[in-house]
């Protein structure tokens, strides 16, 4: 709990700091000098504390290190870590016109026009500049501490949102909150060398730059906006978020009668520019100008220009009757015209309609009955209650007080963040991953609600200290000085009260700070490729079976071999044991994995002909009925039914339920029991002993024993099988000789 | 001392290679398993005829408790002849298996079983997609196509003349004369697609037990019923089963023949022919193809590329080759076909040849991304089956592969240039115009 207690300490200074340096200020005289000298003394501890956040938020993240080693988390990382390590071995030239021919056999992946590059391009930027600066590291060091470092620099980013939405002291608690927010945290600890890593980061600034520019009205601002978001869309698939919430604020201002000409300025020069710099990332293209999801923008954009119009007619017309007839023409004909051109568009097939993944956004129940693959990962499921209070803590009773705070004090920039803040949420609430996207929002709102609270407290504190010694408050910066003076005469226990709030204040901080550690190092740190379990007498067990099997596929199989699994594992295994395979992570396309699904849940002799056919040599389960490792390919396996019969009606869900039920012992469905995936996962398990007490055959994971003991493989045979049974492989034996 | 080491090293030369080896596919250690000795002057001429055409022939009994077929790992003969149609046991450490695993290991063998085979031989059968008369008493019995002897007999004894028609398996000469057949009939399991009919028995041919009365339909009748068969197994293992051990025999093949309602009478029976050629085809001193130098490259290209690109125009050659017994001959055929593969043919091209075994073709890559192979799948009656694969990745094209400059765009080009034209002179005349 030593860094644990480091979170909180940072975040009170900058509001026990101001009224430090108040007290200070009122001690001594009045002189210039000393004035100078404050400010500065304030700006020094500014910079401490901001400082110490972007340390503390770099080194929360590395539990992981400490815990197992620098290496690479998960699923989804490892292809990012292979691309990266492409690129810089071929250069970028080779990494834009990779053609992969190691997966998605034997269809390929053109990787360069398939991926957003922003990560794989930073980790390379940063890998040569340190190797530039004779740093003599290894690209995947680099890779492993990218997510730390630009959760570090988001600190930062906050620390500036907050500034211009608020006042620096919601800036400094804005970058205290988000350097250790579980919800963020999630996704960026060593190791999790992801595109939300960086995109998080390029998020909020193309939103900070958005906001400067809007508040300022200065071109400058808007084309640095412009330039986030085409980081941000060269790293991450999110930046549709930012390409409907910016349109849907700007339409709010309309609305609410808040045109400014600050706003045609930044809105257009950030739409267009931002629009031609995201047409460069081949993997988006034209869908600018051509999918459904971006058409908003567009459409806001022209309405933009018809304000601006209507503007200047409007200056030019003086007769008011005249004006009108001329605007409900104007705004009858623009709409007519966009909601022409909208249809012909849509009906020509020129404006793609929007895809499934953004359907299942608005509906939340849109996947589960049409896209089982986008349904079937656990991060795209509706949020549970209790993860929100997981990684949000008090941040999610301080959300609403600070859209109070926002409400009260109502500006382009207030605005813009209560927008992000109440649809972030809504997304957050429909699907899991998405409460990273929330997160900033709020955190921000969040601080701007601790800061205004803890900062009307002092005042209230320190008012009556010096009324007792002088009288002068004039000192607070802030224009909030109204009703203080009458507060204070009429309530003496006002400053207990305040005092006892303070300390409350406080001590729900600490307590967030106790949270956000304990949730970083007990759940968001496991590298999940390397399991660690209690063992019986307390000890640490750990289960490295995943890299056990990718080592030995990587060593004994031929290096042309095609390995078969779900495709939760396909990039682990062209990753760490370079070999091709049929289905990866990259679920672009749909038959293919309900093809391996299907093959999956046949018969084995049916399963046979598919694997002849996709040229399988291996066949990858994972299981964890040894372990009792719960998210094994038995649990995932309705998945498979479901994926494969959505392509193939053959595979039907009933055939391997009882009763709506799903179950392995011997109350299972016929079917179950000899399907290709439930005899490669139980294949010689009838002879283990898995618990003492328990009969040979006991499925640890799913706490029974199975249905099907006497499992005999005639197409295919045991290559491999991991220490704790983790990892099973299979060869596909070749035809037989004599038949 | 030296000339006599390298004169024991070239007698070692034949026993130290192994089955059809890439270079001489025949074979030449052949161990033959008899019921007795006597098997071996009753069947010479067989047995001399294979030793005149090179082979090493080992006779040992069936029972022999000192027989093996590998030692050390290694198999110390090339192929197996099963003159023990009695055997219950093999001696040594021969069984069913052993022998399935021979085969499997890419070498040959000839099973003759007759009257009252055992469940041995029926096993080795059975596993090999041919699955004689349960009955163990049945014969092979045809009242119309029996071979007209000096008794009447029971017409066990057939003159068959129902051969396949390949060239490959039987040799180009026609069989000259009907095949005498006196043994078990047997049926091809019809899930096994690499068993066929060599000899196939008459329409009125049935398999029963001439001895007793026939009570019930028997189960085997006509042209269903195979009296021998061969296998090419996949890995190019070649197996022949007969259902009669007397068809090899002296006197069968010494035996003039008059098939029943037939004017003609051979003086002398196709039985040796027949086993000879047949024999031939076994041991493959006919009928191996082989395939060397498989190439492919862009047009105007020597060396293999690691990738092609879409659209890029290639060319494919093999060379097929055919061994003679002695020498390899170039193979020449003109229904050589190569696929260009994923999932399923792009491109289906025969190949052009040079008649000096030489094949090639070219052909454009499909504008179609992925991993292919290049297929050579080439399976005709009696030949070795050919099947050649090279896997070879697609790419699309390169971002600076594309045509630079497209007439279509030339109106946005001109749009693009007009417009930073039209700027420019905009802003000159808002700026100095007053």
């Amino acid at each position: 709990m030593a860094a644990s207690s480091k979170p909180g300490s940072p975040r009170p200074p900058p509001s026990s700091s101001s009224s430090m340096a108040q007290d200070l200020f009122n001690n001594f005289s009045f002189s210039k000098t000393l004035k100078l000298k404050t400010k500065q003394q304030e700006l020094l501890i500014r910079v401490t504390v901001l400082t110490l956040i972007y340390i503390l938020a770099f080194i929360t993240r590395l539990f992981s290190v400490l815990r197992y080693e620098s290496m690479i988390h998960e699923f989804d990382p490892y292809f990012n870590y292979r691309t990266t390590l492409y690129l810089t071995k071929n250069g970028f030239a080779e990494f834009w016109n990779w053609f992969d021919s190691e997966s998605w056999y034997p269809l390929g992946r053109i990787i360069g026009g398939t991926l957003y590059p922003g990560l794989m391009l930073t980790a390379a930027a940063l890998y040569w500049v340190l190797r530039f600066l004779r740093f003599a590291v290894h690209i995947r060091e680099v890779c492993v501490l990218t997510a730390p470092f630009f959760a570090s620099n988001t600190t930062l980013v906050a620390y500036f949102f907050g500034k211009e939405i608020w006042d620096s002291g919601a800036g400094i608690v804005a970058a205290a909150l988000i350097a250790i927010c579980p919800g963020y945290i999630s996704r960026s600890v060593a190791g999790s060398y992801d595109n939300e890593g960086v995109a998080i980061f390029a998020l909020l600034l193309t939103f900070y730059l958005f906001v400067k520019a809007v508040n300022t009205g200065s071109l400058a601002w808007a084309l640095a906006s412009a330039f986030g978001y085409f980081y941000m869309v060269s790293a991450w698939g999110g930046y549709v978020f930012i390409i409907n919430l910016v349109p849907l604020y700007v339409l709010v201002l309309l609305v609410t009668g808040r045109y400014s000409l600050r706003l045609y300025v930044a809105y257009n020069c950030m739409y267009v520019v931002g629009m031609l710099l995201a047409m460069q990332i081949r993997f988006v293209g034209f869908q600018h100008v051509q999918s459904g999801e971006h058409m908003a923008a567009m459409g806001v954009f022209f309405l933009m220009q018809v304000f601006f119009f209507l503007d200047w007619v409007r200056h030019l017309l003086s007769d008011a009757k005249l004006f009108e007839a001329f605007l409900r023409i104007t705004v009858t004909g623009a709409v007519s015209v966009g909601a022409i051109a909208l249809g012909v568009g849509t009906a020509s097939g020129y404006i793609s309609p929007w895809t499934g993944r953004f359907y299942s956004l608005l509906d939340p129940t849109y996947a589960k009955d049409h896209i089982p693959i986008i349904a079937s990962v656990s991060e795209h499921q509706p949020t549970a209650w209790s993860s929100f209070m997981f990684d949000f803590h008090i941040l999610l009773i301080l959300f609403p007080a600070g859209l109070y705070f926002c409400f009260k004090r109502l500006s382009d920039a207030t605005i813009f963040i209560v927008m992000y803040g109440l649809t972030s949420m809504y997304f957050a609430g429909v699907m899991v991953r998405l409460i990273l996207v929330a997160t900033p929002a709020v955190c921000l709102i969040s601080a701007i609600a601790v800061s205004a609270t803890v900062k009307n407290l002092t005042r209230l504190v320190r008012s009556q200290s010096q009324a007792v010694q002088s009288g002068s408050s004039k000192g607070a910066s802030t224009a909030k000085s109204s009703s203080k003076g009458v507060i204070d005469n009429s309530q003496p226990f006002q400053r207990n009260g305040a005092i006892f709030l303070l300390l409350g204040a406080f001590y729900l901080l600490t307590r967030y700070a106790i949270h956000c550690t304990w949730v970083t190092s007990e759940a968001y740190s496991s590298p999940s490729i390397v399991l660690a379990a209690r063992g019986a007498h307390g000890n640490r067990v750990i289960f490295d079976d995943y890299r056990e099997a990718y080592f030995w596929l990587r060593q004994n199989t031929p290096p042309d071999a095609k390995v078969m699994s779900w495709w939760d594992y396909g990039y682990q295994i062209t990753a760490m044991g370079n070999r091709t395979v049929i289905v990866d992570n990259n679920t672009w396309n749909n038959t293919h994995i309900a093809t391996v699904g299907r093959a999956m849940s046949s018969y084995e002799d049916e399963a046979y002909e598919i694997m002849r056919s996709l040229d399988v040599d291996y066949v990858l389960v994972v299981f964890g009925g040894v372990t009792g490792y719960s998210s094994d390919d038995i649990n995932k396996f309705l998945w498979m039914v479901r994926i494969g019969g959505g392509v193939f009606p053959v595979i039907k869900e009933p055939d391997y339920l009882v009763n709506g039920e799903y179950r392995v012992d011997k109350g299972a469905a016929p079917k179950m029991l000899n399907c290709l995936m439930y005899k490669l996962s139980y294949y010689r398990f009838g002879e283990l002993t898995t618990e003492y007490g328990k009969p040979p055959g006991f499925d640890r994971a799913r706490g029974v024993e199975i249905g099907n003991k006497d499992i005999k493989l005639e197409y295919l045979e045991e290559a491999f099988t991991t220490q704790n049974w983790i990892v099973r492989i299979y060869k596909v034996k070749p035809p037989k000789n004599r038949w | 001392m030296s000339k006599k080491l390298i004169v024991l090293f070239l007698g070692l030369v034949p026993l130290l290679c192994t089955c059809f080896s890439p270079d001489t596919p025949s074979d030449r250690r052949v161990l033959v398993l008899l019921d007795d000795f006597a098997i071996k002057s009753s069947h010479s001429i067989f047995f001399n005829n294979l030793k005149s055409r090179g082979f090493d022939l080992d006779f040992k009994l069936a029972d022999d408790p000192t027989i093996s077929l590998q030692r050390y790992g290694q198999y110390l003969y090339d192929a197996l002849i099963l003159f023990s149609p009695t055997i219950e046991r093999f001696g040594g450490s021969i069984d069913a298996a052993a022998i399935l695993d021979f085969v499997d290991s890419g070498h040959d063998l000839i099973v003759a079983a007759n009257g009252n085979a055992s469940d041995l031989i029926r096993e080795i059968a059975t596993e090999c997609g041919v699955d004689f008369d349960e009955d163990s008493s049945a014969l092979v019995i045809d009242h119309s196509g029996y071979a007209v002897s000096a008794t009447e007999g029971d017409h066990t004894l057939i003159a068959s003349d129902d051969f396949i028609k390949s060239d490959v398996i039987l040799g180009s000469e026609k069989i000259k004369a009907p095949v005498l057949f006196q043994g078990i009939g047997h049926s091809l399991n019809p899930s096994n697609s690499l068993v066929l009919k060599v000899l196939s028995a008459s329409p009125s041919a049935y398999s029963a037990n001439p001895k007793s009365k026939l009570t019930s339909p028997p189960s085997l009748t006509g042209t269903s019923m195979s009296l021998v068969s061969v296998v090419q197994a996949r890995n190019n293992a070649r197996i022949l089963i007969s259902g009669s051990l007397s068809m090899f025999s002296n006197r069968f093949f010494r035996s003039d023949v008059q098939k029943a309602g037939s004017p003609t009478k051979h003086d002398k029976s196709g039985n040796e022919q027949f086993v000879t050629e047949l024999s031939k085809w076994v041991f493959h001193e006919r009928g191996h193809l082989k395939a060397v130098n498989v190439k492919h490259h862009k047009v105007g290209e020597v060396d293999e590329p690691a990738i092609y690109r879409i659209n890029d125009d290639l060319e494919y050659s093999v060379e097929i080759y055919e061994w003679s017994g002695k020498t390899w001959e170039p193979y020449v055929a003109n229904d050589v076909q190569v696929q260009f593969y994923m999932m399923s043919p792009y491109v289906l091209k025969t190949l052009s040849t040079d008649n000096k075994g030489y094949y090639f073709t070219a052909f454009k890559v499909p504008d179609v991304y992925g991993v292919f192979q290049f297929k050579v799948e080439y399976e005709r009656l009696g030949y070795t089956s050919l099947s050649l694969s090279k896997q070879i990745p697609v790419r699309p094209f390169r971002h600076n592969e594309y045509e630079r400059f497209i007439p279509a765009a030339y109106p946005y080009y001109g749009a693009a240039f007009s417009m930073m034209a039209g700027f420019f002179i905009f802003t000159a005349v808002h700026l100095y115009h007053k």
